[in-house]
């Protein structure tokens, strides 16, 4: 069976919070498909040329890949021309050997509509992504996480700072390459107190615990 | 000598009149902070000019705990994150899964979870009601709250084996049926609730005291709520009907009858309002599922091995704080790629520095109680 592609109209919309969404009949088919032709893509793609990278759709949501210097561009324009008022979550993805290195993901939900859009942009590492805390004030310390777990700084940020590790601590923890435990988390997270290779080992008895 | 030629004669010594402006630590470690919450106080006398919350040292790196293990080991740690609320978040990340792989869960699992969902939303807004109300000097109800709450502990401890963290849900369905007999004791419960909250609503809805504290502080609108990202009863409490329950139905909630509660102020005392009338939803809703339970399978077609397309999903649910979502990124693995939590908790304290400024210091106290966060979850 052919993967059934209707995405709601944007114009035919609910009101706000109100009417419920079908309930999935089917389960989603599995593999995603091209979403070039729905109608948010198209409205983006027109509303701020040269940004709409690719676009799919799987089980229902629609992801969008934009160009990593239009993030800010896109947001503005989803926000107030398309009405995704509510910024659910900003989050990032370490793809390690891929280049961009980074997808920085965005998912955004509109109340009219009842429904989200997801938007992501590749990163490079050391790459600035623009920020879009002055857009959606939600994102701001969301984008701080990003920054502390995954090194990806934010232009235009109004306070970039590490939110859930501190200040001077060695590394980004959800990056792939970072270790799990052993010698080199010793050396990532307390530099002065274990140079790279000198720390005690997870089965080393004088293994010193910081607790 | 008085304090205005004092101040002349010694311009450098500060006088009792002039704004001092103050840096006060509160927290980690501060019973009213519910967890391991630190802000830096900025105050000139009682009157908070700044805050700023300094979160994360409850950071266990969960995140990165889920892509090292396969996908249904990464249950029980969802358990940690909002620990108050359990199932809610078994739920969530259950849901993402199952999104992801298309499986469908069978009718009686969907609607015990439902239960075990309305159950969580109950106790842990019991746990909210006691301890805000102890925050603001009201002890009493702590005792009624942790009463009704201990009972659906003992649910959860007969349905489960643990009475926090739950580990209740799997992939496509539950871990086990329900015991003989307990749909009916939770029947019973659920007929004693109403007059329980009216007890609870005694002890405070009309209190003068508790109004004194509550009415007009930290007042947020809809819209900025919305701004901020903030969901669950503070997003209710200022006027916008939006649930996620209603709005994006997960398992039966389509069929199932309850209100939305909302109020306009959004204020302290409503956002108190707010979760009482929510719990007494949550009472109709468990009503409801007992009415409609039936025998039936607990789980879907699963295989053995979960290893989803590669693919990405996102699904939330409205867990008793907000809308707690999970994203799931999977590389066709039996493990996820990566797994991302959107905590309500995280968000909602966001907008806590906006709330507290320009209150009082003890008002910071019933502020912390209203945005109702959960470390666990905020530094996961």
């Amino acid at each position: 069976m052919a993967e059934e592609k209707a995405p709601p109209p944007p114009t035919a919309a609910p009101a706000a919070g109100g009417e419920a969404k079908p309930k999935e009949a089917a389960p989603p088919k599995l593999g995603a498909t091209d979403a070039s032709g729905h109608p948010w893509v198209r409205s983006l793609s027109s509303g701020v040329p040269d940004a709409v990278v690719s676009a799919k759709e799987f089980a229902r949501q629609v992801t969008v890949v934009v160009k990593r210097e239009k993030v800010a561009e896109v947001a503005r324009y989803l926000k107030e021309k398309e009405d995704f008022r509510y910024c659910v979550d900003v989050t990032a993805v370490d793809w390690k050997k891929r280049e961009p290195r980074f997808d920085v993901v965005y998912h955004f939900y509109s109340f009219s509509k009842n429904d989200r859009i997801r938007v992501k942009c590749g990163a490079a590492d050391g790459e600035e992504v623009p920020s879009i805390a002055s857009v959606y004030l939600a994102a701001d310390w969301s984008e701080r996480e990003i920054w502390d777990m995954f090194g990806i700084r934010f232009a235009g940020h109004p306070d970039l700072r590490r939110i859930l590790t501190w200040e001077g601590f060695n590394g980004h923890p959800l990056r792939k390459d970072f270790p799990l435990e052993g010698i080199d988390t010793g050396a990532a997270i307390y530099p002065e107190e274990w140079p790279e290779g000198a720390g005690p080992g997870p089965n080393d008895p004088n293994r010193k615990v910081v607790s | 000598m008085t304090d205005e030629n004092r101040a002349v004669e010694h311009p450098e010594v500060p006088t009792l009149f002039d704004v001092q402006e103050m840096e006060l630590n509160f927290g980690p470690q501060h019973p009213s902070t519910h967890g391991v919450l630190r802000l830096v106080l900025k105050v000139d006398g009682e009157k908070i000019l700044e805050a700023i919350p300094d979160i994360g040292y409850l950071h266990r790196g969960t995140e990165k705990l889920f892509e090292t293990e396969t996908y249904p080991m990464g249950i029980p740690h969802t358990d940690r994150l909002d620990y108050v609320a359990a199932a809610t978040n078994n739920h969530a990340f259950c849901l993402t899964i199952e999104k992801l792989l298309g499986v469908e869960v069978p009718r009686r699992a969907q609607l015990i979870r439902v239960m075990l969902d309305e159950l969580q939303r109950l106790s842990s807004h019991l746990v909210w009601l006691g301890t805000s109300g102890i925050d603001l000097g009201a002890v009493t109800p702590f005792w009624y709250a942790f009463r009704e709450r201990e009972q659906i502990l003992d649910f959860f401890e007969e349905y489960c084996g643990a009475r926090l963290t739950l580990n209740c849900m799997r992939i496509g369905g539950l871990p086990f049926d329900l015991t003989p007999g307990w749909v009916e004791r939770v029947a019973e419960f659920v007929d004693d609730l109403p007059a329980r909250i009216d007890d609870y609503e005694q002890l405070l809805t009309d209190n003068r005291i508790w109004k004194k504290r509550t009415v007009g502080i930290g007042v947020i609108s809809g819209e900025e709520c919305i701004e901020r990202g903030l969901t669950g009863p503070l997003l209710r409490a200022s006027g916008v009907e939006w649930d996620l329950r209603r709005a994006q139905p997960y398992e039966c909630y389509d069929e199932l009858d309850f209100a939305i509660p909302t109020r306009v102020n959004g204020d302290t005392y409503d956002r108190y309002i707010v979760r009482v009338q929510e719990m007494r939803q949550s009472a109709r809703i468990l009503r409801q599922c007992i009415e409609r339970i039936e025998p039936g399978d607990i789980r879907g077609k699963v295989p053995r091995v979960i290893k989803p397309p590669a693919e990405e999903v996102y699904a939330s649910v409205e867990s008793p704080k907000g809308e707690l979502g999970f994203y799931c990124v999977s590389n066709g693995t039996n493990r996820p790629y990566r797994m991302h939590c959107r905590p309500p908790s995280f968000i909602n304290l966001q907008a806590l520095p906006r709330l507290a400024k320009g209150h009082l210091l003890s008002d910071l106290v019933a502020l912390i109680g209203t945005v109702d966060i959960v470390l666990g979850e905020v530094d996961r």
